[in-house]
C-alpha cells in the first residue's frame, strides 16, 4: 500500500481534526457488543463451574445456531432501512415444509422450504419496492399470513410431519458441529456479500440515503426486492434445518423470533434506521444474547423465562440509547 | 431577443429541443431549447421556479419530458433513469451533496463502479485510488473515514471528483459553490478549467453573478419555464442579465404598479425598533447581517435567490442555528434562541413553503388557526372549545378566509386561503413583528391583492413587518425601506424615494469591487472576505447555538 494518510495538517484540507470522542464513538458502535460479550464470557467462566464446560457451550451453540440465520437476513434488511417481521412465522413454516418434504425425499425437504421462502420474500420485496408499501405493514401481513398458512397445512397443528428416522435430512441438524459449521458458512458468505460486492454497497447506500443512492444511479428497487428475497429464503432455510434437528415440523415455535433477531442485529451495532452495520456485529449480537440467556437460565431459573425477556428488553434499550448518543457525538455541525 | 446560434445541430454535445413538462397542471417547462457545445462552460440561470431544476432533471434522466427531445452528440436519447444518463456520459453534482454520509469517502467516490477482482470489490485498490484522485482536488484525508467526517466543502469536492471520474462528456453543476469556502471555489474553478481543456462541457447553475462572469462562456436565462435568452456571457451586461432574470425592463418601469399596496396607510413610528438584529451570522449562509424594524413599518428584504433572505429570517426566529449576532425585541435581547422563544417574545414567521413548513393538511381550518395559540387557550391542559371558536370566527372574518365552515379541511382550500389561515395562526398570538417569507407565492391574483392589502393594514395597526419577496413589484411597492442582501451580506439600503426598481436592480447587479466582500472570483485578493468568513468561529463570540434549535 503506497497510499499514505495525509491528514489535516495543512490548513486547506477542510477536515476538522476528530476529537477523542469522534474517533472512539464509531469503534464502540461497531465493536461494543463484542467487548461486552468477551467481558460476560470471562466473568461467567470465572464465577461458574458449569458455564465453560463443553456440554454447556455445545448446547448454547447447537440449539441456537439455526435461529441466528434469521438475524443474518435481518441484518441486510435493517441496513437498507427496512424491517422483516415475517421471519419468525417463516421459520416455523420452513420447519413444517422441511419435515413434510423429507417424507418424500431429502431433496424436496431442502428445496420446498427454500422455494416457498424465496417466493414469499420476493412478493414482500415487490410490495415494498414497487408498490412502495411500508415494510412494517407488508411483513406484518407475512407474520400473520404465513402462520395461518402453516396452521392450514398442519390441520391447525393436528397433523405433525415427522422426519424419517434414517433420512439424510436429519443429519443436517444433528450434533453441534454440523449446525455451527453450516451457520458459520452462511455468515461468512453474508459478510462477503455485504462488504465486498456492489450489491452490499447498494444496500448500505440506500439505507444511508435512498434519494442519493437513486441519483447515484444505483439499482435501488432491485436491491430492495433481493434483500427481502434473501431474508425470506434464509428464514425458511433456518426453519427447515431446525426441523431437521428436532425431527419434526413443530408448529408452536418461532413466535417472537423476529423480535429476537431484530434485537441481536441492533445490539450488534447495526443502525435501526439503516445505512450502517455489519455481519460480524450481528455475530456478536446473537452470541451475546445467547450467552446471557444461558446465564439467566442458570442463575435465575426460579424466576422463569419472563425474566430473560425483561433482561433482553433492558439490554436493547441500553444499546439503542448508546447508539443514539454515539451518533450524536459523531454528528458534525 | 433570443440571439441566434450559428452552429449546426451536430456541433452540440447535448441538446434539448422543444421540451415541455407539466406537474399537476403547472407548466414547469414550456418548449425549452437548450444547447451545449463541447468544451464550454454554460451558465444556466433564473429565479426560483424558472424551470432550471426541471430542465436539469430532464437532461439527467430524473424526469422524462412530456414532449420534446434530448440529443446527446446528435443522437436522440430517452433516458429512463439517472443511471442511463450517467452511463451515456452526463453526470451531475447536486446542490445538496447527494452522497451517503455514513459510508466511507472511498466508497462514496466509487459507489456502483467499484474496482473488482475475482468478482469481489477490491477494497485496497479502491482506497488507494480514492486517495490519489482526491489528492488532485486538494482533499488530503483518510478515505476510509465516513464521508460525514468531512466538511461540506470537501464533501462537495468528493461529489465533483465522482462526477468527473465517470468518463463524463457533460458535467452539470447545480449551485456547486453554495457550501464552499472562497478557497474551495478557487479549486472548483481550476477543476472546471481542466474539464474544459479535456473537451468536457459544463452546465453551471449559480446565482452568484461574479462566479458566472469568472468561469462561464455562454449563458441561458430562464423565466417561468421558458428560455428568454441564450448567448455569449461577456456580451451581456450585469444589469441586463438581472433584468432578464427578473423579467423587468429598466426602461419600462410602470408609473403605478399593479399591487394592492398603499404605503400611505401606515407610517413608521419613531423611537425604539421592535426588532433589531445585529451582526447575525449563519455558517456559509449569512454574514454579519444587521437590520431593524420599527412599529408600523414594512421593511423589505431584497436580493436574488440564494442571497440569504430566508436564512436571515429563520436566524431571527431561531429556526436556524446562528454562529453569532444578537436579536433584540423592543430593546430586550433574546437569550434563548428557538422558534418557541421567539413566539413568546412576539416574533413570528410565515414560512416560505406553505406545504412543508406551514399547514397541517388533514386538520380543519379551526385547528390550523388555533394550533400555535393552544397554550394560551387552555386551562389545566384542557383546550377551551369556546375560545377556540371565537378566535377562529374572528380571524376568518377579519382575513376574509373563504371556507365552508371552520371544520373544513385546510387542504381543501385554495392556496390563497391556506396562506390566510397561516397568517391567522400567527396573528392570534398578538405578535409584535411579523416575518413574511414570500407571502404571495403561488396564490392567485385576487388573493394576492388581498394578502397585500392585509400586510398594509397590519402595519397600520402598528406591527413591524419584514417582507421577503422575489416579486420585485411587491417588494418595491410594499416596503417603506429595503435592505439588500447579496451572498449573505448586506450590500445596500434603500429608503423612501430610493425604493424603486432601478435602485434595486442597480444594487443587485453591482460588481464585486463596488459591493465589498465577495471573494469568489479567483485571482481577486481574498483577504478581507476570508477573515469575515472565519469570524463567526472566533472564540470571543458568545455561543447562542442551542442543540434544540433545529
Amino acid at each position: 500500500m503506497t497510499s499514505t494518510v495525509l491528514t489535516t495538517a495543512q490548513p486547506g484540507a477542510d477536515a476538522p481534526r476528530p476529537t477523542l470522542g469522534e474517533r472512539i464513538a464509531p469503534q464502540i458502535q461497531r465493536r461494543g457488543a463484542l467487548a461486552v460479550l468477551v467481558l460476560v464470557v470471562v466473568i461467567a467462566s470465572a464465577t461458574s463451574d458449569t458455564f465453560a464446560t463443553w456440554s454447556n457451550v455445545s448446547s448454547i451453540l447447537g440449539n441456537n445456531a439455526f435461529v441466528w440465520l434469521l438475524a443474518l437476513g435481518m441484518t441486510f434488511v435493517i441496513i437498507t432501512g427496512g424491517i422483516d417481521l415475517s421471519v419468525g412465522s417463516m421459520y416455523a413454516l420452513g420447519g413444517v415444509l422441511g419435515a413434510y418434504g423429507s417424507t418424500h425425499g431429502t431433496w424436496l425437504a431442502v428445496l420446498l422450504p427454500l422455494a416457498v421462502g424465496a417466493a414469499w420474500g420476493t412478493i414482500q420485496g415487490l410490495l415494498v419496492a414497487r408498490a412502495r408499501m411500508a415494510p412494517f405493514i407488508v411483513t406484518l401481513v407475512g407474520l400473520l399470513g404465513l402462520r395461518g398458512l402453516m396452521q392450514a397445512i398442519t390441520d391447525e397443528g393436528a397433523t405433525t410431519y415427522l422426519v424419517p428416522r434414517h433420512s439424510a435430512f436429519r443429519s443436517l441438524g444433528a450434533g453441534t458441529w454440523i449446525p455451527v459449521l453450516i451457520v458459520a458458512v452462511f455468515f461468512a458468505l453474508g459478510a462477503l456479500l455485504l462488504t465486498r460486492t456492489r450489491f452490499g454497497a447498494t444496500l448500505t447506500a440506500m439505507g444511508g440515503n435512498e434519494n442519493a443512492a437513486l441519483l447515484l444511479g444505483l439499482p435501488v428497487a432491485r436491491a430492495k426486492v433481493l434483500v427481502y428475497l434473501l431474508s425470506g429464503t434464509l428464514a425458511a432455510a433456518a426453519g427447515a434445518l431446525g426441523g431437521a434437528r428436532l425431527g419434526s415440523g413443530v408448529t408452536t415455535i418461532g413466535i417472537g423470533y423476529e423480535l429476537t433477531a431484530i434485537a441481536s442485529v441492533v445490539i450488534g451495532g447495526t443502525l435501526l434506521t439503516g445505512g450502517s452495520g455489519s455481519v460480524s456485529g450481528t455475530v456478536s449480537g446473537v452470541l451475546l444474547l445467547a450467552v446471557i440467556h444461558n446465564l439467566i437460565d442458570h442463575y435465575f431459573s426460579q424466576y422463569g423465562s419472563a425474566f430473560t425477556d425483561t433482561v433482553n428488553g433492558a439490554f436493547l434499550a441500553v444499546v439503542v440509547l448508546m447508539q443514539t448518543l454515539l451518533s450524536r457525538t459523531q454528528q458534525l455541525e | 431577443m433570443v440571439q441566434q446560434d450559428l452552429d449546426t445541430p451536430g456541433d452540440f454535445v447535448l441538446e434539448v429541443a422543444g421540451a415541455n413538462k407539466t406537474f399537476a397542471g403547472v407548466h414547469a417547462l414550456r418548449g425549452v431549447d437548450f444547447a451545449l457545445r463541447p468544451a464550454e462552460v454554460h451558465a444556466l440561470i433564473g429565479e426560483n421556479g424558472a424551470g432550471k431544476s426541471t430542465l436539469i432533471k430532464v437532461m439527467t434522466g430524473v424526469y422524462r419530458p412530456d414532449s420534446g427531445t434530448v440529443r446527446l452528440a446528435g443522437r436522440a436519447r430517452d433516458f429512463r433513469n439517472p443511471l442511463e444518463a450517467q452511463a451515456a456520459g452526463i453526470s451531475t453534482i447536486y446542490q445538496e451533496v447527494n452522497l451517503v454520509p455514513l459510508m466511507s469517502i472511498a466508497r462514496n467516490l466509487y459507489l456502483g463502479r467499484e474496482p473488482r477482482r475475482f468478482g469481489l470489490v477490491d477494497v485496497a485498490r479502491m482506497n488507494r485510488e480514492a486517495t490519489e484522485v482526491l489528492g488532485r482536488y486538494g482533499v488530503h484525508v483518510d478515505v476510509t473515514r465516513p464521508l460525514r467526517s468531512l466538511g461540506l466543502g470537501a464533501q462537495q469536492m468528493v461529489a465533483l471528483a465522482r462526477a468527473v471520474q465517470i468518463d463524463a462528456r457533460v458535467v452539470i453543476m447545480d449551485e456547486p459553490t453554495s457550501s464552499l469556502e472562497p478557497r474551495e471555489v478557487d479549486t472548483l474553478f481550476s477543476v472546471i478549467r481542466d474539464l474544459k481543456e479535456q473537451g468536457i462541457a459544463v452546465v453551471y447553475v449559480s446565482h452568484r453573478l461574479d462566479e458566472l462572469y469568472a468561469v462561464c462562456d455562454r449563458v441561458t436565462v430562464m423565466r417561468d419555464g421558458a428560455v428568454v435568452h441564450t448567448g455569449a456571457l461577456a456580451e451581456l451586461q450585469r444589469l441586463r442579465l438581472v433584468s432578464l432574470m427578473l423579467g423587468r425592463e429598466m426602461s419600462t418601469v410602470r408609473e403605478k404598479g399593479t399591487t394592492a399596496f398603499d404605503t400611505e396607510r401606515h407610517e413608521r413610528r419613531e423611537g425604539q425598533p421592535t426588532l433589531r438584529a445585529t451582526n447575525l451570522s449563519v455558517r456559509h449562509r449569512v454574514h454579519d447581517v444587521s437590520l431593524d424594524v420599527h412599529p408600523g413599518e414594512v421593511v423589505g428584504l431584497g436580493g436574488l435567490l440564494g442571497a440569504g433572505r430566508s436564512e436571515t429570517a429563520k436566524a431571527i426566529v431561531g429556526a436556524l442555528a446562528t454562529d453569532g449576532g444578537t436579536v433584540e425585541i423592543e430593546g430586550r435581547a433574546m437569550h434563548r434562541r428557538s422558534p418557541a422563544a421567539a413566539i413568546r417574545a412576539g416574533v413570528v414567521m410565515l414560512a416560505e413553503d406553505r406545504k412543508t413548513e406551514g399547514i397541517i393538511p388533514n386538520l380543519s381550518v379551526r385547528e390550523n388557526i388555533s394550533l400555535a395559540a393552544l397554550p394560551r387557550l387552555s386551562r389545566a391542559g384542557l383546550v377551551s372549545q369556546a375560545k377556540q371558536d371565537e378566535i377562529t370566527t374572528f380571524f376568518m372574518k377579519r382575513l376574509r378566509i373563504k371556507a365552508s365552515s371552520p371544520d373544513q379541511k385546510v387542504s381543501d382550500l385554495s392556496g390563497g386561503n391556506q396562506q390566510k389561515v397561516l397568517l391567522a395562526r400567527w396573528l392570534c398570538l398578538n405578535p409584535k413583528v411579523l416575518l413574511l417569507d414570500e407571502p404571495t407565492r403561488g396564490i392567485d391574483v385576487g388573493a394576492k391583492a388581498e394578502v397585500q392589502a392585509l400586510i398594509d393594514e397590519l402595519a397600520g395597526d402598528g406591527l413591524g413587518v419584514l417582507l421577503i419577496s422575489s416579486d420585485l413589484e411587491e417588494l418595491i411597492e410594499g416596503s417603506d425601506r429595503v435592505v439588500i442582501l447579496k451572498d449573505g451580506r448586506v450590500v445596500g439600503h434603500l429608503a423612501d424615494e430610493e425604493v424603486t426598481e432601478e435602485g434595486l436592480l442597480d444594487a443587485l447587479a453591482t460588481a464585486p469591487e463596488e459591493a465589498e466582500g465577495e471573494a469568489t472570483v479567483p485571482g481577486s485578493s481574498g483577504e478581507t472576505p476570508v477573515a469575515a468568513a472565519t469570524e463567526p468561529a472566533a472564540p470571543s463570540e458568545p455561543a447562542p447555538v442551542k442543540e434544540n434549535q433545529r
